[in-house]
């Protein structure tokens, strides 16, 4: 008897289940493509961001975002109409990225994403808004100084990422390279005297040695290994989006919000980070 | 659709066969720690049956993903374990994840070889006792070599899963095939064609696998 | 032979003294094991108060974090499981029909999903409820892990469910013929209802892995499991040993739940039961009637993490 009751109940969820699907399907798609321009109607804004970056994109414990990729956000949603509560801040995986905005999923994208051919096949860029570099942040007082020592280090990146695969194939090929699924977890080992370099971008590595629990414990070694233009990912080809946003970003940089938002995400990390860069016309 | 597919680039057939190389050592360490927990969980001695089961929950309980986290996190960059190279990443994190691995895989082997013995007629464990045979004699000889036979299909499925399983290992940076798949996903920025290709990969290796294995579990099923 | 201590003679006296030496080595081995790793951690500064306070003092880690990310997670596993049950047994059926033209399909759907990683099928299910549905943005990333994981678990289900009636005795199916049942009575009266106990250990396995694999949906899709909370937890306190830590102990005490409810419900539905097989405890061979086979037991296997 228990038997069949819990069949009959498995059965009618599965029915519903699938009653819903069907209702979800049939729908006509209106959510699909269109969210991307739904913007001019001054409601509400999609962004991706990173959760897990700090200083650039970071889910804080009070459940807000911060970080200088936010900031940025905020302030060209705002040139584009939209108050921050009006913003609603989405996770950008890095494999996602360019499938977010493809799908429409988010409006634009700010989150450490690099200007690059490749992406460009699939999606537009406007900026750069910031220039980063290719770095390690390492103990403090045992930075090298030279790109040449860096093949005797042991370093550790995160999986398959862009500096993981510059490391391998360009200016550390002889280095011992351990690669982790997150950025605290080479940070665990570089804590620990496993790993004596955690390599990606300055600028994420910067957010990291500025959190209040690891101020004096890690330094930059500031060696300029590469340039990765940050731009803020567009959905292809969607020029007007990306000249109101050119035009966000210079009026930040102009009115000094630009370098406020980089003292307030990179103070405590001595971080010397670049002037705004230019930003390039592509189109 | 598919000119992502830049084989001087990407080395596509030697991810798979670090996949292979995953799956083998891994399959072959946890057929025997796993046999080894089930004779522990079916022994006389009651401290090793309690180690054993509290072992088989609390690994079974837990995601790979995590399993494998702590290999590279806890026994290599906190506890200092490099596995017997000499501390090269590239060893190192294949040997720990080879670890995780049968950590992890161990217990399912255990469950299977378990039931397995329960299917053994009282009666063979029975008379082999009644000839004087020792319980490792009893157990290596006569109930372990008939619960086997039982479970070469669930047995299988272990090794199937297992074989997908090794895609975690990207988890720790082992060259493997879902890690090619990462870095080609993250420099192509075309998803879907790429999840596909690998897709098709891993039903050519797990495809066949099943169906040979099904074919032999019925050829050496015990007929009852 | 559900009673082991089959398998060995009552212990002698030198058995006895045997088995306890063999007792204290083992805990000592154990016990030594235990203190290195302790002091390892402890010289890496890994049980600093800093790094496990947080989840004791702030209160924010488990209501930003841990909380909703179990919430998901639980809710994800919920519904594969609730979908997948029917599909599998479906399936299952399917496989053991008389009928070629409905037991092949079943065998290919089964093979397939079987074949491919879980994580795939997440991207793919994405995928095509993007080209093919509206379903919203917010909830995309649920539909996509939960329909992975009904597909992928829905096939293992379906072995559970084929190997479970074939363990029964064939003299139930033959019987139920010979009072002039249908193929259909006989499956859904007589079969079932039997294989259900059977089975029920290996389904509880399946639904462990199900919660388990739904940590899939967090690295490529941005599912807000309670994995990928976890590792938010660790960028901000920098403490990825304890996070994680922390992170496994909740899937442990959570699958251990979920097996106990199971083994209670295996029980309740056992007594349940008039007396089950009158006929099957005749057989020859002594099988317990209640475990006929180990096939069933274990055809789960855990999937990816």
């Amino acid at each position: 008897m228990n038997f069949r009751k819990a069949s009959a109940l498995a059965a009618s969820i599965l029915a519903l289940s699938l009653t819903a699907t069907a209702c979800g399907g049939g729908g006509d798609d209106e959510d699909g493509d269109g969210g991307g321009s739904g913007g001019g109607g001054g409601e509400s804004i999609t962004i991706g961001i990173k959760f897990d970056q700090p200083g650039l994109g970071l889910k804080t414990p009070d459940g807000d975002f911060a970080g200088f990729d936010v900031d940025v956000a905020t302030y060209v949603a705002g040139v584009l109409g939209y108050e921050p509560e009006n913003i609603e801040f989405v996770e950008a995986p890095s494999a996602e990225r360019e499938n977010l905005l493809s799908r429409g999923d988010v409006d634009f994208i700010v989150a450490s994403y690099s200007i690059t051919p490749e992406r460009e096949e699939s999606v537009s860029f406007a900026g750069p808004y910031f220039l980063a570099h290719q770095d390690l942040l390492m103990r403090s007082g045992e930075a090298v100084s030279s790109v040449e020592e860096i093949n005797d280090l042991t370093l550790c990146s995160v999986t398959g990422s862009t500096s993981a695969q510059n490391v391998q194939n360009d200016f550390a090929p002889d280095a011992d390279l351990f690669e982790r699924g997150t950025y605290s977890e080479c940070l665990t080992g570089l804590e620990n005297g496993q790993v004596d370099a955690l390599t990606t971008d300055d600028s994420i590595l910067a957010g990291y040695a500025a959190q209040e629990q690891n101020v004096g414990k890690f330094e930059l070694a500031g060696l300029e290994l590469s340039d990765e233009n940050y731009g803020i990912g567009i959905p292809k080809d969607d020029t007007e989006l990306q000249t109101q946003i050119n035009d966000a970003i210079q009026q930040m940089v102009d009115d000094g919000s630009w370098q406020q938002a980089i003292d307030e995400n990179f103070g405590p990390a001595n971080y010397e980070t670049e002037p705004a860069p230019a930003i390039a016309a592509t189109s | 659709m598919f000119d992502f597919l830049d084989l001087e680039r990407y080395d596509l057939f030697g991810v798979f066969w670090t996949t292979i190389q995953l799956t083998v050592y891994s399959a072959i360490g946890s057929l025997i720690w796993g046999t080894i927990l089930a004779g522990m969980r079916v022994s006389p001695v009651p401290i090793m049956r309690g180690f054993a089961t509290v072992y088989v929950n609390l690994l079974r309980n837990t995601p790979l993903t995590l399993i494998i986290v702590f290999c590279s996190l806890g026994l290599n960059q906190t506890l200092g374990v490099t596995m017997f190279t000499d501390g090269d990443p590239e060893p190192t994190n294949f040997r720990l994840a080879v670890l995780g691995f049968i950590v992890y895989t161990a217990t399912f082997v255990c469950e299977a070889i378990r039931s397995g013995i329960n299917t053994v007629p009282v009666g063979q464990a029975e008379a082999a006792r009644a000839i004087g045979l020792p319980f490792t004699q009893v157990l290596g000889t006569i109930v372990l070599p008939q619960a086997f036979r039982a479970v070469i299909a669930p047995l299988a499925n272990v090794l199937i899963a297992l074989t997908k399983n090794t895609t975690v290992a990207a988890a720790i940076g082992v060259a493997e095939a879902s890690l090619l798949m990462k870095e080609m996903i993250e420099n192509e920025a075309q998803t879907i064609p790429i999840a596909l290709v690998f897709a098709f990969g891993f039903i050519i290796l797990t495809l066949p696998m099943g169906l040979f294995l099904g074919w032999v579990a019925n050829r050496m099923a015990v007929k009852r | 032979m559900t009673n082991l201590s089959v398998l060995y003679d009552a212990p002698g006296p030198r058995a006895k003294r045997r088995n306890a030496a063999l007792a204290v080595l083992f805990i000592v081995v154990l016990g030594l094991l235990l203190w290195v790793t302790i002091n390892a951690l402890n010289d890496k500064n890994q049980l600093d108060a800093e790094k496990w306070d947080p989840f004791v003092t702030d209160s924010r880690v488990w209501s930003t974090y841990l909380w909703p990310g179990l919430q998901e997670t639980l809710k994800a596993a919920f519904l594969s499981l609730v979908i997948a049950l029917p599909l599998g047994a479906i399936l299952g059926i399917g496989r053991l029909s008389d009928h070629w033209w409905i037991r092949r399909p079943c065998d290919v759907v089964v093979e397939f999903f079987r074949a491919l990683p879980v994580l795939l099928l997440m991207l793919f299910a994405n995928e095509a409820y993007f080209q093919w549905s509206d379903v919203d943005r917010e909830v995309r990333p649920l539909y996509a892990v939960v329909t992975a994981l009904v597909l992928y678990n829905a096939s293992v289900l379906a072995e559970i469910v084929r190997a479970g009636v074939k363990s029964l005795p064939s003299g139930q199916q033959d019987a139920s013929r010979a009072i002039g049942m249908r193929k259909g009575q006989t499956m859904v009266t007589i079969l079932l209802p039997q294989a259900v106990t059977v089975m029920l250990p290996a389904i509880v396995s399946q639904l462990v892995v199900i919660v388990k694999d739904t940590t899939l949906g967090g690295v490529m899709l941005g599912f807000g499991e309670l994995l990928s909370n976890a590792r938010l937890v660790s960028t901000n306190y920098s403490n990825t040993i304890a996070a994680y830590a922390v992170a496994a102990a909740i899937f442990i005490v959570l699958n251990f739940l979920l097996t106990s409810f199971a083994s209670w419900l295996e029980k309740k539905i056992r007594r349940g039961k008039r007396n089950p097989g009158a006929s099957v405890t005749g057989e020859p061979s002594g099988l317990e009637p209640t475990a006929p086979s180990s096939m069933t037991v274990t055809a789960s296997a855990g999937s990816a993490a």
